[in-house]
């Protein structure tokens, strides 16, 4: 099949490239950009692990093809931090031990991070429901939580 | 997944064009179904036609009494929308209600109604509030639309390109989720407009029905008590490990009156 060039940019970088139109979002990432922070949970699309940002809100990477990000921006994992060190959600999710294994944490700090953007101060109300599409199999969601609200706290500053 | 050739229109006129000249052409609309249906080469397609650079297929707006839906508009916008929130806020709360946070980002009311999923939501907010949904080549009837599982009304080839539903004077919605995935193990939209009411089902069959009994009951008397003592036959409802064809039968009636709360209370 026809190979298909396609531009985007991930995490501010330009990225030119000539894929497989079957290539999902979350291989190219880790295969051909070798971005492996994004993770492959479930392949099923409900897990949340391969969680980036499309043009600044969260979605699925693996439900997503390559060549469908024509002109869009992409924002994994490795983008989130400054130059001054982690994201203040990453740090939240640090301080309050927001991680046991550490393999969904990945989306769960892209989640928190919308989540944060998106309202004020979250009550824990709000974030567990919000949290539907990210799925942990050690914490039981306590920390997370925690972290999420501590992180969003911290970005508000 | 199986190798395609992937095409991406940014007009509907070039997006018939190539389902056209395709002779096993698939649309791509936000892809939260097909994309893993085709993972696990459930589907597969020669050419897939991506809608999601048509602009003309995306937007909400209100005009003569009803709220059209563009095809490509995403569950999120709806679920935001203050068009809708103002004139069917049990619409928005469908939307809003569909999936996870990162599904309803992406996925449309145009992808969700003609994949016709038996557990969809959009299915009974179509159904329940007798919305048209409009297509490439003519209006069909929400009562024409869905005929089986995973099954529609459309043509080869035929594209959604909105959806228009009349504003009605109530309408609710109630949903039991599955806990794990979100799809309805059943869902129900109720409406009333010009004395007539609307009782549409999602999640217990292999498609979307009307609950005719349940129906008469709320035209006589818009109330949750009207549908006291009206049973939902068992027989012929999905049964799977979430639950049982009784259990479902049960939560049907529980769902509608929960629905009719719901619409009483907006």
């Amino acid at each position: 099949m026809a190979q298909v060039s396609v531009s985007f940019t991930v995490n501010g970088r330009e990225v030119t490239a000539t894929v497989d139109p079957r290539t999902l979002l979350v291989h190219f990432l880790r295969e051909e950009l070798k971005l492996t922070g994004t993770h492959v949970g479930c392949d099923t699309s409900q897990c949340g692990a391969c969680t980036v940002h499309l043009d600044g809100r969260p979605a699925k990477s693996c439900a997503l093809l390559a060549v469908q990000l024509e002109g869009c921006a992409i924002t994994t994992i490795e983008g989130v931090a400054g130059a001054d060190g982690m994201h203040p959600m990453q740090s939240a999710f640090k301080e309050h031990h927001g991680l046991q294994c550490g393999f969904c944490t990945p989306g769960m700090v892209m989640m928190g991070i919308d989540i944060a953007s998106r309202h004020d101060a979250p009550s824990e109300e709000t974030i567990r429901s919000e949290l539907e599409g990210n799925l942990c199999r050690c914490t039981g969601y306590h920390n997370i939580v925690r972290s999420i609200a501590a992180g969003a706290q911290s970005m508000r500053g | 997944m199986y190798p395609f050739t992937y095409h991406r229109p940014d007009s509907l006129d070039e997006a018939r064009a190539r389902l056209a000249a395709s002779e096993d052409g698939r649309p791509l609309a936000g892809g939260m179904s097909l994309m893993p249906t085709m993972r696990f080469r459930l589907a597969s397609c020669a050419d897939l036609v991506d809608l999601n650079a048509i602009e003309e297929l995306a937007g909400i707006e209100r005009r003569n009494g009803q709220i059209r839906i563009g095809a490509m508009t995403r569950h999120a916008a709806v679920a935001a929308s203050p068009e809708v929130g103002e004139a069917i806020p049990a619409l928005a709360a469908l939307a809003a209600s569909i999936g996870d946070v990162q599904v309803r980002n992406r996925g449309t009311i145009g992808g969700s109604i003609c994949f016709a999923d038996p557990a969809a939501d959009y299915p009974a907010g179509v159904l329940g509030l007798g919305a048209t949904v409009n297509t490439d080549r003519r209006a069909v009837a929400a009562d024409d639309f869905f005929t089986g599982l995973y099954e529609t009304a459309l043509e080869d080839g035929e594209l959604v390109t909105s959806v228009d539903f009349p504003i009605p004077e109530r309408a609710g919605w109630a949903k039991l989720g599955n806990q794990a995935s979100r799809f309805a193990v059943v869902a129900v939209m109720v409406s009333l407009a010009g004395g007539a009411a609307r009782v549409a089902v999602t999640g217990a069959r292999t498609h979307v029905f009307r609950a005719a009994e349940m129906e008469a009951a709320l035209a006589a008397n818009f109330a949750a008590e009207a549908l006291d003592g009206i049973a939902m036959p068992s027989e012929g409802l999905n049964e799977d490990l979430h639950a049982d064809r009784d259990y479902r039968a049960h939560l049907v009636g529980v769902m509608a009156k929960r629905a009719v709360r719901d619409a009483l209370a907006r």
